[in-house]
């Protein structure tokens, strides 16, 4: 009796799981739940994304239709204008626009591989090795995820004076190298590497650097982009902070945030600012995306 | 049943058990012998733990340490006790204030904001590969981009807003609204747009976690007699991914009590009559605009130890998931 059921059970997930079908064919789901879902996920995604495409779609709107009313989620005569607008603000200002790209560019770029190289340093022995002190880091390393970076601004500031880096780009790129999320992801995903990658190299009398640089990097790829989409995501948004003075070391953001604070004159220059600060996260995530998922797959907290 | 020992027995016993001081001599020539054993561990560990220790650790000893004195900047920190703390607490309302929206905004989007990712990240999981990659990218893009801008144009106070242009054209409203600027409203405001940015990295980790959850777990379930999908999640799906759901809290938690600059962003600092005032802007009000340096690490000190508890009392909970 109780196998017939079974049988009967298994022919009913069959015949109605045509569209869970590719991610394995799954038990007790019924028609009418998926359908519910999906609809649920469509409506709630489109809710998601006006506020984005809205942004898009602002910046493609000649003047006329900017401030027509009642304003609309579609352009009529899509155009550029306040994109060449936005750039001839820009090259207008005191301090060529290309600096500020430079800037925000180049403390991204330094900031994120250095964030990488020392970040995977760290976690290698932390997480394949016990040594004293091992355990302890490693405790604290959790912890401090447990508290934010605004509680630390204050005494930050006393000890970036006293190291001298107040209005350089070390002030922005050092910490950053130091993220705490960074080496944690790494270092739970390479607690999950098998021993038997390294014993052979070891066997052969192969330094730890090498067997660093020659065996665990290359196995640890996904997490390099999962750590490369959140340094990107932080320091790509970086507004000077407390630390920079100078103009000609300010950043992207700080720029464009200059151009927005101008009012309703510069409304679609502004949408065309805020389109450009969205494209480089997103794009950095299409690519890393599978990736990320994989790297937090092996990253929950271990208690 | 003690039985007194001879005086010679217990001399012999003397001379064989090592004393304390020897006890830890040689515990220390132990450690001393396994760090220089590590050497090349610590080496590599070196440049991380710099760091870590100069813009983590220092300085929330630092905090702690400023936030017993008056001091700003200029002059060395003169010791007070705990005045700072006396005077947060007592007579400074506005802290009151601070503390009591940090507190509503924390327990409405925290919790809630957990719950849509674990709730997305399950229905997501649901679908077939591809649509699944499209989903994820629309769901995470406004925590990725932090694009909490976009959304003074849809507040806007005049007419041209859109939320304004649809209410006034549905005639719910007569005159049009201004939302980032009216104290009542700027709260639910700040609200709707943290939810909308909430699908975070907690997202990610649901979703991840769910992935590594093996099938054949779910074809015992329902051979044991599991019947639907709500079942499935609660005696299945949640204590696999427990793991997941610890490191999401803790990326919550932080993220909700640390709100700062997306409010600025869109309601401005002061925020309208203080209504969206929480602990960050009054430690950024007291550090970067008066430089009371000692005030603000006392606030600072505060905020510290109210993540702390609040993470310490979410893993309490989740521990208990699945049991």
């Amino acid at each position: 009796m109780a196998a017939k059921a079974m049988a009967e059970k298994q022919h009913k997930v069959r015949r109605f799981h045509f569209f869970t079908q590719k991610a394995g064919s799954r038990v007790n789901r019924s028609l009418s739940g998926d359908l519910g879902v999906l609809i649920f996920l469509l409506i709630t995604g489109a809710l998601m994304a006006i506020p984005m495409v809205f942004a898009i779609v602002q910046s493609l709107k000649p003047s006329d239709e900017l401030f027509m009313f009642p304003p609309r989620l579609y352009v009529r005569n899509p155009t550029s204008q306040n994109y060449a607008d936005l750039f001839r603000l820009m090259s207008g200002s005191w301090i060529p626009f290309s600096r500020y790209i430079f800037n925000t560019v180049m403390i991204t770029g330094v900031g994120t591989f250095g964030h990488i190289i020392i970040a995977s340093m760290a976690a290698y022995p932390l997480a394949k090795y016990v040594f004293p002190g091992s355990k302890a880091f490693s405790k604290m390393v959790v912890f401090s995820l447990m508290f934010n970076a605004t509680v630390t601004t204050i005494p930050g500031y006393i000890v970036m004076a006293t190291l001298g880096w107040i209005d350089t780009y070390w002030s922005l790129i050092v910490p950053a190298f130091g993220m705490t999320l960074g080496l944690y992801l790494m270092q739970s995903f390479m607690s999950d590497l098998h021993d038997s990658l390294f014993d052979a190299a070891k066997i052969d009398g192969a330094p730890e650097g090498v067997i660093f640089w020659r065996i665990v990097m290359p196995n640890v790829k996904s997490a390099w982009l999962t750590l490369m989409i959140f340094s990107v995501q932080s320091l790509w948004n970086v507004n000077n902070g407390m630390y920079i003075y100078s103009e000609p070391l300010k950043t992207l953001p700080y720029a464009i945030s200059q151009i927005v604070s101008g009012g309703i004159a510069r409304a679609g220059a502004s949408a065309a600012a805020s389109v450009i600060m969205m494209i480089v996260p997103i794009v950095v995530f299409i690519i890393s995306q599978s990736n990320v998922i994989e790297t937090m797959a092996k990253s929950g907290l271990k208690e | 049943m003690s039985t007194i020992p001879t005086s010679a027995a217990t001399e012999a016993a003397a001379k064989r058990q090592p004393t304390a001081w020897q006890n830890i001599k040689k515990y220390v020539a132990y450690k001393w012998y396994e760090m220089k054993k590590a050497k090349t561990y610590y080496f590599f560990v070196l440049p991380y733990a710099l760091i870590f220790i100069t813009f983590t650790v220092v300085p929330v000893i630092i905090s702690i340490y400023l936030s017993f004195t008056t001091f700003n900047l200029l002059q060395p920190p003169k010791f007070v006790f705990i005045e700072n703390y006396y005077k947060l607490f007592m007579l400074d309302e506005l802290f009151i204030v601070a503390i009591k929206n940090t507190l509503l905004l924390a327990t409405i989007t925290g919790p809630v904001g957990y719950l849509l990712c674990l709730m997305f990240a399950w229905f997501l999981n649901e679908m077939p590969p591809k649509f699944r990659a499209v989903l994820t990218l629309l769901f995470y893009a406004p925590a990725l981009t932090q694009a909490s801008t976009i959304f003074t144009f849809i507040f806007s106070g005049d007419s041209q807003g859109l939320l304004n242009s649809v209410l006034l054209r549905w005639t719910l409203i007569i005159n049009p609204i201004q939302w980032l600027k009216n104290e009542k409203t700027v709260l639910p405001v700040v609200i709707v747009v943290i939810m909308w940015l909430s699908l975070g990295t907690s997202f990610l980790s649901f979703i991840a976690g769910l992935q590594g959850i093996d099938r054949e777990q779910y074809e015992a379930g329902a051979i044991d007699g599991i019947k639907n999908r709500w079942q499935e999640l609660w005696f299945i799906t949640l204590p696999n991914m427990k793991q997941q759901l610890m490191f999401g809290a803790v990326m919550s938690i932080t993220g909700s009590f640390g709100m700062g600059s997306v409010i600025t962003s869109l309601v401005g600092f002061p925020s309208p009559n203080y209504a969206a005032h929480t602990i960050v802007h009054h430690l950024e009000d007291y550090g970067t605009v008066r430089f009371e340096m000692g005030y603000a690490s006392a606030i600072a000190t505060i905020l510290f130890f109210i993540m702390i508890t609040a993470n310490k009392l979410v893993q309490s909970l989740l521990r208990r998931v699945g049991t």
